[in-house]
């Protein structure tokens, strides 16, 4: 991309979090530093936070139980939140959710503060709660989270099946957003992760200015419905 | 198509404490106890019936859609599928199902999704997230909006594909099947029978369904 110009750029280690409001028409370029990251997201609009990331909505809109390069993420309201532009990934997870403090005790054992310092165990659960609070939201504002770098494959019987090696070092996504957006994400690894040991993998945050969507826009006209999500969008700021 | 197991129920509807005939674009938002069984019927066949349920002390510990399927490893909703909730726990369990599959993938319609779907112009036209809203206004006791979560479709078949695609199938179900779910603690449930019109999933129809509650 020519027309970008970098803001900032933030660095989120493994088991870590970041929120924050993306202006409108700015980009947020995740990148796997390391190779087998995950990123659980949530998305929200600024200006009105019960507006917000549907996962249903924007799966049945799009007809898709993965999310890629033209993909939006679209709020119950009808509204176009985040825009995948870019992705050398090629699959998203957007059906496995997130683990609690239980799940990760059982699954890697006890590690807390107290022991380990910031090494310590952390969870998505928490995690999304403790950025949530910081913008006046709480549990009833946690809905269905997106796994960025991650993939479930599901069979005809509709079994769900962690896919190993997903995301390759270097691997990035770019989501550019529609209105103002409230993300809040977070780095602890994936619920259906089958690794035995807790080794979450950083991520870097890239702040990026980008040109507002024309109407050939890859992701606005990747489908009818994208199209109209985005009309809905631009009502909100005539 | 994957295997689908048929699961009956013992319980007979004369015994029952509870019995009401919801029809399709109504709603209804009723305290379901511990040990109770609720029953959800498909009179007609093929109808969509949007399903919500809520810890009864705690609306912020409700349903969770993804922690259900991950839980249990797999998409679909049958007998034996716990009903788990945003904080881990059990809500209720399916323990009878002459369907043999259902939806939680798919969500509620609502207005704006509508637009988004069909048309701009279909914002008009009755939705289950507008049941959703006003049962919730009814019921009170500071419940909002954002306790509107992602629901279950009983009754509705939304494949996925291992290309990672969604479809919207016709429906696995007939007229007189129906999903029994045992509640494992005081629950609320919120339906909405669907009223779609623009989508096969209430085969073009919405139709009634009926409610049975047995003690345990």
């Amino acid at each position: 991309m020519t027309n970008e110009t970098l803001l900032y750029e933030e660095h989120v280690p493994g088991g870590g979090m970041w929120s924050g409001v993306l202006r409108r028409h700015t980009t947020l370029r995740l990148t796997d530093l390391e190779g087998g990251a995950n990123v659980g997201l949530l998305a929200y609009r600024a200006a009105q936070p019960l507006d917000r990331l549907n996962l249903p909505d924007t799966l049945k809109a799009q007809y898709t139980a993965k999310l890629t390069r033209g993909h939006v993420l679209m709020s119950d309201m009808g509204h176009a939140l985040l825009s995948l532009t870019a992705d050398t990934v090629g699959w998203h997870d957007p059906l496995a959710g997130h683990a609690n403090a239980a799940h990760v005790r059982a699954k890697y054992g006890e590690r807390n503060y107290q022991q380990a310092r910031n090494d310590w165990h952390r969870n998505a659960h928490d995690n999304f709660l403790i950025e949530l609070g910081k913008h006046g939201l709480g549990p009833r504002d946690l809905v269905a989270n997106v796994n960025l770098f991650s993939r479930v494959d599901v069979d005809a019987e509709g079994r769900m099946a962690f896919h190993p090696g997903n995301s390759a070092p270097g691997a990035a996504v770019d989501l550019r957003a529609e209105t103002d957006v409230l993300v809040v994400l977070n780095t602890c690894p994936h619920p259906l992760d089958p690794s035995p040991e807790y080794t979450p993998k950083p991520v870097k945050l890239t702040f990026l200015r980008t040109p507002p969507p024309d109407a050939d826009d890859f992701c606005r006209s990747f489908r009818q419905e994208n199209q109209r999500a985005f009309t809905l969008t631009e009502r909100l700021h005539v | 198509m994957s295997t689908l197991v048929y699961t009956e129920s013992p319980l007979d509807p004369t015994t029952a404490i509870y019995d009401h005939t919801l029809p399709s674009g109504d709603g209804w938002m009723h305290e379901v106890r511990q040990g109770q069984t609720l029953r959800i019927v498909d009179l007609e066949g093929n109808q969509a019936a949007d399903t919500l349920f809520y810890n009864a002390h705690d609306f912020s510990d409700r349903y969770s859609a993804q922690d259900t399927i991950r839980e249990q490893r797999g998409i679909y909703l049958t007998t034996g599928t716990r009903l788990i909730s945003s904080s881990g726990n059990t809500l209720a369990t399916i323990v009878a199902d002459t369907c043999g599959r259902h939806d939680t993938l798919g969500g509620a319609c609502a207005a704006e999704s509508n637009q988004v779907r069909y048309a701009l112009e279909k914002r008009w036209m009755h939705n289950c997230r507008d049941t959703f809203m006003l049962q919730i206004q009814r019921w009170g006791r500071g419940a909002t909006k954002c306790d509107i979560a992602h629901n279950i479709n009983f009754f509705m078949n939304v494949p996925v594909t291992p290309e990672g695609g969604l479809s919207f199938e016709d429906g696995v179900s007939a007229g007189g099947r129906y999903v029994e779910v045992r509640a494992e603690m005081n629950i609320v449930c919120l339906i909405s029978n669907c009223p779609q019109l623009n989508n096969p999933c209430n085969a073009y129809n919405p139709t009634p369904v009926r409610l049975l509650i047995w003690d345990k």
